[in-house]
Parts: C-alpha cells; structure tokens; sequence
C-alpha cells in the first residue's frame, strides 16, 4: 500500500477519512428498527394525477401507507376495492408464496439449479399486476414472478421453465426463473440488471411515437439504482417524457450489501426523481392497498401524457437472494421478525378480517388449495423432464435463435457438436433427445 | 438489380442519408436517434434533413449516454419499431456495450424469439482524420467477437448505401460502421497527396431508390493471381492504390460483412493464388485479422505458399501528432506485399 507523503501528516488538516458503509445489524446482534420513520396510515396528500411533478416531491421523502395498526384502510390514497378484489389480491400473493415454496424444495431436491423466492414482497408484483392493464408490457427483474401469476400465466409453462425440460418454452436456455412472456405482455428477464430500464423507456417512448394507450412499466431492486443503466433511463424518460411507471423495490439487501452500498444512509430511492424532475412516491411496499393507489396513480398519469413516476416500494427481502445464499453469513436473523412493515399476505388478510370478509378458517383452507394447485402444476411439469434428465429439447436448438438463419460457422459447429455426442454415445440419434 | 436503376453521382454521406431516406418512406416503424442527428443532422450531415421531411418523433436527437441509446432502441424494437440509432463516433460506444453485447445480441436467443432486436447501429470509425484517440478507433473486433451481432463496413458510397438498405431490413442487430476517412472520397493512404472526390470514382455512381446488397457477401474489387488481399473500409482503397503501384496483379477482396463472413469467396480466392495479405487498421492483438488468419490457415493450409501477412494499425492507442507513423499505409503494405512476393 502506498504510503501519504510525510510531509502531508505535518500540515494543520486533519487527514481525510474514507467512509465505508456498515449495517446496523450482523449475525446475532439484536434488532431495533427505532431509527426507521414509519408515518401513520393515511397521513400522506395525495396529489391530483395531473399535478406538477414537483408536488409529489414531499412524498418522495415519506410513506403512503393505507392499512393502519387496526388493519383499516384509510386516507386519501385508499384505492377503496371491493372485498372479491381485496380477496382476489390475497389469494395472487398466497398463491406466489406457495408456489415459492414448492420451487424452492424442488431445488433442493435436485430438479433445477436454481431458484430465487420473493417471500415478504409479494405486494410489490401482485399490485402493480392488478393496477396496470393486462397489456401494458412490464420489464422485470428477476424476482416479479408475482406478475406473471396475477396475469394467468400458466404456471406449468413456468415451471417447465425452472425445470429447464422439453417443453420450457425458452427451449432451456435461460437460467430459471428468468422467463419470457410475449402473450403475458412481459419482456424476456436478463441477468444483467437495470438493463430493462432504458428497454422499457424505449418501448413506451415507441407506444408514444405509435399514438397507442399502452403504458410501460419496469421493475429493479434497489442496488441496481446505481447502475448506469437506470440513470440513463431516468433522463430519456424525463427528456421525452416517457408513458413508464419506474419501480424500485427497496427490500434493504443486494445479496449480501445493505442498501448503505445504493446510497440509502444519504437519501431515499424515491428522491431519485427530485433530481429528474419527473413524480416519485415512495410506498410502504409491504401495504398491498398503498402499492395498488401508487401503481394506479403513476398509470393513470402516464396514460394521460403526465409522464414517467418513480415509485420507490420500501420493503425487507425476508428470505436469501436466492437458492445460493446464506444470509445467515452476513446478516441478523431478528430482521425479518422485527421489520416494522410486518407482512404483507397477513396484512392483507388481517384487513379483509377487520371488513368481515374473510377469517383464519378461510385462509387455512385457501392455503392448502393453493398447495395442491402448486403440486398438480409442478406434477405436470415434471413429466417434461428436470434439468439433467434428458428431457431437453432437441439438440439442434443449441444453435438456433442465435441469428435468425444459421450462418455457415454455426452450421460447421452444430455438425462438430452432433459428432462429439456420436463419439461419446454411438447409438445416439436426435430423434432419441 | 441495382443495374437496372437510374444511378447518380454520390459521397458516402450522401448514400448513407439517401439509403436512410429511402427506408423512412418506405417503413414508418423505422426511427433515427442519436446525438445531433435531429434539427442539425449530424455531425457528419449524414441524418441532414430527414427530420424535417419525417417529423420529430421518427428523427430525434438524444441525451449524450451510449447506453440510454442502444438501451431505448432495444426497447423500441420489442416493440415493434425498426430503430437505427447513431452513435456519434464508435470510440463512444463503449457504455452501450451491455445493452450491445448482453442485451440486443441475446434477445432473440435467450427468449427463443419471443422477442427480437432489429436494430441498426450506425458508427463512423476509423482514423486518418487527426481525430487523436477518441475519434480514431476501429473496434469492429469487439463487436465480431460477441455471437448474435452482425458487423458491416462499407468502402463505396454505392455499398454503404445498398448495405445500409439490408442492415436495416435485417432481423437481427447490426453494427454498421462506416470509414469516415472515406466520406468524402476514397483515400488511398498517400496522406500527403489530394485525395480524389468519390464524384470521379465508379463506385460514386449510387442507384437511386431502393436496392440492397446482401449481408455476408463480398466483393472481388480486382481479380488476379499474385496473391489474395482481404481489406474492408478504407484499407480496401490504401491496398488498391499500393498494388496499383507496385504492379502486382493481386486478387483483392473487400469483405463488406465481417459476421457472417463469406468464407467461399475467400478460400476460393486463397486456393487459386496460394498467398494470403491482411489488412486493416485497427490494432493487431486479437484484431479481426487474427480471426481470418486462422480460418485461412486452417481451411488453405496446403494452398499456402508463404506465411499469411497481418498488416494492421500498432498496439498504442491511436495518436495524434504521429497519426500516420501509426497508421498501416503504402509502407507498411509494400513491405508485407514485398515479403509475399520473394517467398
């Protein structure tokens, strides 16, 4: 390590001090969310969707909330549904949560490689499904599965995908969970993350340039806000006024860098949009009712020409980053007990209870329906095969899609590829694959 | 076809904003952006007056970021738009390189063509201008090297525009990057002599209307049978005039797509003549002309009569004041070709 020069120590200025971010809590500390403010339901203006994006900027430094501490939804921003709705929300994100579960023991069982679960914000895909037009196109991240159920996707087709099997549509190429939806009006996901963003932009500026009604909307956690990608998007979306809902689903961990890493310790993610000049909201994202009331008035204002929103949902990623994570390693187990959203199915039903509309019993048998939807998909699924029992598709596709006609080199290499699997297994024929 | 057009004498911004011209009318999801290329036309003019004559929403400029652009256009094509963005000078494309090489490249593979990325990715590359190092490069080997992108670089304004034509037309993305040391005429490398207007030359003859050159074609610019040269963009004219000179009578070939490569045309030609010269001017470690110095060695071998010859630009960031010591001009070439010619 290079050493300051000598003489520097001997001035009358205090040596300068580089500030590396901490956590609050590790493995084993105790947790206390004191220093989180956390307003009151239904203390938060709601401007007109037609407002100046200016006037939304106190809120990018607040919290819509609407389920209060007695489970009652209150204030201006309460989207006021109908209890089948409420019960339909509720049973989307139950339904998330189940099918979570079951993905996430078929990995451990050996069925796929991996598997990433949105346990704690489920609020943050269902609503917004529910809030935006079954064709407005979504750019997700990796863990918007929700998006996917709440428009009806078959679920099967979404496990053949984590199973990597002969009928995942994606014909085994992507990682799992990585899904592509054209008829479910949702953009193919990548690994790279915040690239959606600019994508996303681009496909409502391209709505704009058409004269169509469909809006854009995109999702990224809050770690990938400090990708160039979402700045870029940020001004093309300001600079053109995009027809896009922006979501940042702050669940306070990028695998294992607290938000600190993002720039949380020095602003919220909603302020993002102080700087743009476009509206921004910043959510209690475990409030399915708060997510709905933000998505739809971002839509409503988009849809309108209003422009882009930023909509920041203030969420805790209750489980691992993914099948490959150990949070245990970097982080305190009484976080998730002690987050002072609570969760946001149980909030949910808790608040159709305090209406009437729903109790334990329901709920109980409701989950255990759910269960056996997840098993009789995940059943059919698997009789296409899981990843590494042959049950892939044809062999030939390996080189397909890379180009829209097979230029000669890939031609060559899929003839090499085919000869490698003859010398390997001389009976092999593609017909057997 | 394109025989059959009435022709008209171009440069190569001229073909280049005229094969724009001519896809704008023809396809209303085609959209140009780019730093510059609205109101003004480009810093080149090659976008001069198309805003004017399709509106403000299919010609645009754009905030100066690489990655909003190529990200948008990406965005644009899922869609269902045909965009063909600009980026102002190809040694600015680099933070554009995930929404190129992770993104638009991988789109139709990754969602089994659920969605696509019929994007063409205008660049004017190369040196030879005093453009210093951050308007000099040639960094087509970046960009050959990612699978699913397509890389093509004209050397005529008649190629430029019927290239262009099917760049556009193509389903998959494309890098076009064009010579901006040709624009104007075709610079045969002689730095310190007049450089002749492409008006006198017979590939300034440009169709009018619509025509296309093939992706993945190459042209035989001169037969012969002393040697192979593969050149594209301006090499093509530097190696030309340096033959011309020495009076060899080389076989030279100006690929025009580098991905996909018409390798019959080169194997065709290598076998006949026995001898292989390389040219370009980007730097020469992990250069394009590695990659065709392999496929000749490996599918010519016992056609070969001498070792193949790579003359390219060095590896030092391209310079300024000492811009032609770096560059691969009549020197270099004579020495190679010499070497060529006693083995």
């Amino acid at each position: 390590m290079t050493e300051a020069p000598k003489d520097l120590w001997r001035s009358n200025l205090p040596p300068l001090q580089l500030h590396v971010p901490e956590p609050k809590f590790r493995p084993g500390d105790a947790v206390d969310y004191n220093h989180l403010v956390i307003p009151a339901a239904g203390a938060q203006a709601r401007p007109d969707e037609s407002c100046a994006a200016s006037e939304t900027h106190p809120l990018c430094l607040d919290l819509v909330r609407v389920l209060g501490e007695d489970h009652r939804a209150v204030g201006p921003w309460d989207p006021k549904l109908d209890p089948e709705t409420l019960r339909r929300m509720l049973r989307l994100m139950a339904l998330t949560r189940a099918f979570d579960d079951r993905m996430y023991r078929g990995q451990r069982q050996g069925k796929t490689s991996f598997y990433m679960k949105c346990t704690g914000e489920e609020a943050t895909s269902i609503a917004p499904a529910m809030a935006l037009a079954s064709d407005d196109m979504v750019f997700p991240s990796y863990r918007q599965q929700g998006i996917l159920i709440a428009r009806s996707y078959p679920m099967v087709d979404m496990i053949n995908q984590i199973y990597s099997n002969k009928a995942d549509k994606l014909k085994g190429r992507q990682l799992p969970i990585m899904y592509s939806a054209r008829e479910a009006s949702f953009f193919s996901i990548s690994g790279n993350l915040a690239t959606q963003y600019p994508q996303a932009v681009g496909w409502a500026m391209a709505s704009a340039i058409k004269g169509d009604t469909r809006i854009a909307a995109a999702w990224l956690g809050e770690g990938s806000t400090a990708e160039g990608d979402f700045h870029s998007a940020m001004t093309f979306a300001a600079v053109y006024n995009a027809p896009v809902v922006f979501n940042v689903v702050n669940n306070q961990w990028a695998i294992s860098s607290f938000s600190g890493f993002a720039g949380a310790e020095r602003t919220t993610f909603a302020a993002r949009a102080i700087g743009y000049g476009i509206a921004g909201l910043r959510v209690d994202g475990n409030d399915p009712l708060a997510v709905y009331a933000a998505t739809r008035w971002a839509a409503n204002r988009a849809r309108a020409n209003g422009g882009p929103t930023l909509i920041e949902h203030f969420t805790y990623r209750a489980e691992g980053h993914s099948t490959s994570d150990d949070p245990g390693q970097y982080r305190s187990q009484a976080e998730r007990t002690e987050w002072p959203l609570g969760d946001p199915v149980t909030r949910l039903a808790r608040h159709l209870e305090a209406l009437g509309e729903w109790s334990d019993e329901a709920h109980a048998a409701m989950d255990l329906e759910l269960a056996e939807q997840v098993k009789a998909a995940a059943k059919a699924a698997e009789a296409n095969g899981v990843l590494g029992h042959g049950l892939h598709h044809p062999f030939r596709t390996l080189f397909e899609d890379v180009f829209e006609e097979l230029p000669w080199h890939l031609k060559e290499q899929s003839e090499q590829a085919i000869r490698e699997r003859r010398i390997k297994w001389p009976e092999w024929k593609e017909d057997n694959a | 076809m394109s025989e059959y057009l009435p022709m008209k004498k171009l440069n190569m911004i001229e073909a280049i904003n005229d094969a724009l011209d001519v896809m704008m009318a023809r396809d209303s999801n085609i959209v140009v952006m780019g730093e510059d290329v609205g109101y003004f036309g480009g810093v080149f003019r090659a976008t001069a007056g198309l805003q004017k004559k399709y509106g403000r929403t299919r010609v645009f400029d754009t905030p100066i970021s690489e990655c909003g652009i190529i990200g948008v256009a990406v965005g644009m094509g899922a869609y269902g738009l045909r965009p063909v963005p600009e980026i102002q000078f190809a040694d600015y494309i680099y933070p554009g390189l995930d929404q190129l090489v992770s993104e638009a490249a991988r789109l139709r593979y990754r969602s089994a063509g659920e969605f696509t990325a019929p994007i063409t990715v205008r660049s004017p590359f190369g040196g030879g201008i005093f453009g210093g190092q951050t308007h000099s490069q040639s960094p087509e080997a970046l960009f050959t090297h990612v699978a699913g992108l397509k890389t093509v670089i004209p050397s005529t304004p008649h190629d430029a525009k019927g290239l262009l034509i099917a760049a556009i037309e193509d389903n998959d993305p494309v890098i076009f990057f064009e010579p901006k040391r040709i624009y104007n005429g075709p610079f045969n490398g002689y730095y310190d002599k007049p450089v002749e207007p492409w008006s006198r030359h017979p590939d300034g003859a440009v169709p009018e209307g619509y025509y296309r050159i093939p992706l993945g074609k190459a042209r035989v610019v001169r037969e012969g049978e002393a040697m192979t040269v593969l050149a594209y963009g301006t090499m093509v004219h530097v190696a030309e005039a340096v033959l011309a000179d020495k009076g060899v009578d080389a076989e030279i070939i100006d690929l025009r797509t580098l991905v996909p490569l018409d390798i019959e045309t080169i194997e065709a030609s290598v076998r006949k003549t026995g001898k292989c010269l390389i040219v370009h001017e980007a730097t020469r470690t992990g250069g394009f002309g590695a990659e065709l110095s392999a496929l000749v060695q490996e599918r010519c071998f016992y056609a070969l009569e001498a070792p193949i010859e790579r003359v390219t630009g060095f590896d030092t960031p391209y310079p300024h004041s000492l811009e032609w010591a770096y560059f691969p001009g009549p020197v270099r070439i004579g020495e190679a070709v010499d070497r060529l010619l006693k083995a």
